[in-house]
């Protein structure tokens, strides 16, 4: 039992899109998942005949609760003109579109297929924020929904649990929330392209404009600290510990190993790929930690023969800034209690030794759940072809970087580790 | 204890009688709670009944600002928050529940670790009133409900 758990051949990516994420409610998912697609179609550096895709998997949570229309591969198939060939839909609540990326490798891995289009997409902006919060709750365990629990509630608990455990304060946290945001200005696709300063100047100019008293804090930190500027969702998760409602697309090209040289001169090849599964809350062995992502980072570290010391940089599941520290422990980049701590110290910056969410994150970049997945390897793709633009990793021998996904209240984790030859 | 099925609806069945009932695993007495069909540890399916006291400790907790629609329907939201937490029960499992009796309006100043006991909440939903698992701050007064 347990099988090998290796890729009978190797997948490369070779070619990906992704929108500009935001919310734009005039337009649908066909629309964001078009934009993606034509991206994606214009970035294999030596074409590619739409024809030879032999299958398509996208990912999306819960458009069928957020605009009510379910069934999604056949209308990718329609947009694509990929009828009749298979187009299969994933759901892993925020993880769906890193499911989608995986069952994808796995078909070509098999020799089932040579070339798969991976995808996903999320349109919340058609709802309230309180449709979106009992949409997103869907995703939750009936206990916690019972008991009057949210997502942001959800994080809250492990931030409490995790501060007790640890002696981490409410600051720690900030530390994440600045750095997401020093990235996010440099990235074209990212929906609230500011720094937490800018976001301080908005605020100082819309007062001067009204006539209002003009507010001042001595630096970030003063800012997230006052409840006027930042107010509390989830103690201790305030508006600037959250990530927003967001709507987009991505998708990615696969091919297998020995033709990715047809399409580019720089593929860039899974080294490991794995996928994990967790309990509810209430039963969660420690509040401080997901089993799940444990589980996918062990398979996905082993079949790389990589180690935590070796992934240069990733992409993690920010849904919320205590999410980050958490899943730093959990990949093994730091010991357990030490993320906030590494986090502090610079290590996650653009120009620290592990840069984190380059993208901006979920945070800052936006998180429209189902496309989540696949934008966070597309941005491990681009980073690992140096074409990342402003915020590309500054090493010169980039070579490995990872992507960690979560869904629900972390029933569902995957992390994957691209490689560069 | 009579022949219920171990499982959710059993559970709120006997929320709705004042009792907090679990599984243990006959072969390995692993403890559930919800009570579950299948033991997680040791995959047996041979269970009993076992009622837990409502004894337990705050592992974590949240003070809900933004609520969820049904609970905004019941008036709480940004001018009412309320805290739900994790307790873990004196016989080592935990439960996700409602915390009243707290200083809903400072969180910072709860305390991870303090003493909790049962409480039993009932609301009306649908055409039958549904009792809610809740916990309180721990008085020995009132010697817990397993007095």
């Amino acid at each position: 039992m347990g099988g090998k758990r290796k890729l009978a051949r190797g997948v490369a990516v070779v070619g990906g899109g992704l929108t500009k994420l935001g919310l734009f409610k005039d337009r649908n998912c066909k629309d964001f998942f078009a934009e993606a697609y034509t991206e994606m179609i214009g970035s294999v550096d030596k074409g590619v005949d739409p024809k030879d895709i032999d299958a398509v998997y996208v990912g999306n949570f819960t458009n069928d609760f957020f605009v009510k229309q379910s069934h999604w591969g056949p209308i990718i198939a329609d947009l694509l003109g990929h009828v009749p060939r298979p187009v299969t839909r994933t759901e892993g609540a925020c993880a769906s579109s890193a499911i989608a990326f995986r069952e994808g490798v796995l078909a070509i891995a098999s020799g089932m297929y040579d070339m798969v289009l991976v995808g996903g997409f999320e349109q919340m902006s058609k709802c309230s924020t309180e449709e979106v919060t009992e949409g997103l709750a869907m995703a939750a365990s009936p206990y916690e929904v019972a008991a009057g629990f949210t997502f942001p509630g959800v994080f809250g608990v492990m931030a409490t649990a995790y501060f007790a455990k640890y002696g981490a304060t409410r600051e720690a946290l900030f530390n994440v929330t600045i750095k997401s945001h020093n990235n996010a200005p440099l990235n074209p696709k990212a929906q609230f392209p500011m720094t937490v300063q800018d976001f301080m100047n908005a605020r100082i100019e819309r007062a001067k404009k009204k006539g209002e008293p003009i507010p001042y804090w001595k630096d970030e930190k003063d800012f997230l600290r006052d409840p006027a500027a930042n107010p509390p969702v989830a103690w201790p998760m305030h508006l600037f510990d959250c990530c927003p409602i967001s709507d987009g697309a991505a998708c990615l090209l696969l091919v297998a190993e020995g033709m990715a040289r047809n399409f580019t001169d720089v593929p860039i090849y899974v080294a490991g790929i794995g996928q994990g599964s967790g309990y509810s809350l209430h039963a969660q062995k420690d509040l401080t930690s997901f089993e799940a992502t444990r589980a996918a980072a062990k398979e996905a570290y082993e079949m790389s023969g990589l180690t935590p010391l070796d992934v240069q940089f990733a992409e993690v599941h920010d849904c919320f800034s205590v999410a980050e520290i958490i899943h730093m422990e959990d990949l093994g980049f730091v010991k357990p209690g030490q993320a906030h701590r590494a986090v502090a110290a610079g290590m996650t910056r653009l120009d620290g030794s592990k840069p984190i969410n380059t993208s901006g994150g979920l945070k800052s970049k936006g998180h429209p759940v189902g496309a989540t997945g696949i934008a966070q390897l597309y941005e491990i793709w681009m980073q690992l072809r140096g074409r990342a633009g402003k915020r590309q990793v500054p090493n010169p021998n980039l070579r490995v970087g990872a992507a960690h996904n979560l869904g629900g209240t972390g029933g569902t984790c995957t992390f994957t580790i691209l490689e560069r030859r | 204890m009579e022949n219920r099925p171990f499982n959710d609806t059993s559970y709120e069945k006997y929320l709705n009688e004042d009792r907090i009932m679990g599984s243990r695993c006959k072969k390995c007495s692993a403890l559930a709670l919800p009570p579950r069909p299948i033991c997680v540890s040791c995959y047996g399916s041979e269970m009993e009944w076992v009622e837990f006291k409502g004894r337990g400790k705050l592992a974590a907790f949240t003070s809900i600002v933004v609520a969820p629609p049904f609970m905004a329907r019941e008036g709480w939201g940004r001018d009412n928050p309320y805290i739900v937490g994790v307790v873990e029960l004196e016989e080592g499992v935990k439960a996700v529940a409602r915390i009243n009796g707290v200083d809903v309006k400072n969180p910072d100043k709860i305390l991870v670790g303090m003493s909790l006991q049962a409480d039993f909440v009932s609301k009306r939903k649908g055409p039958a009133p549904r009792t809610f698992l809740v916990f309180k701050p721990f008085n020995p007064k009132e010697g817990g409900i397993t007095a």
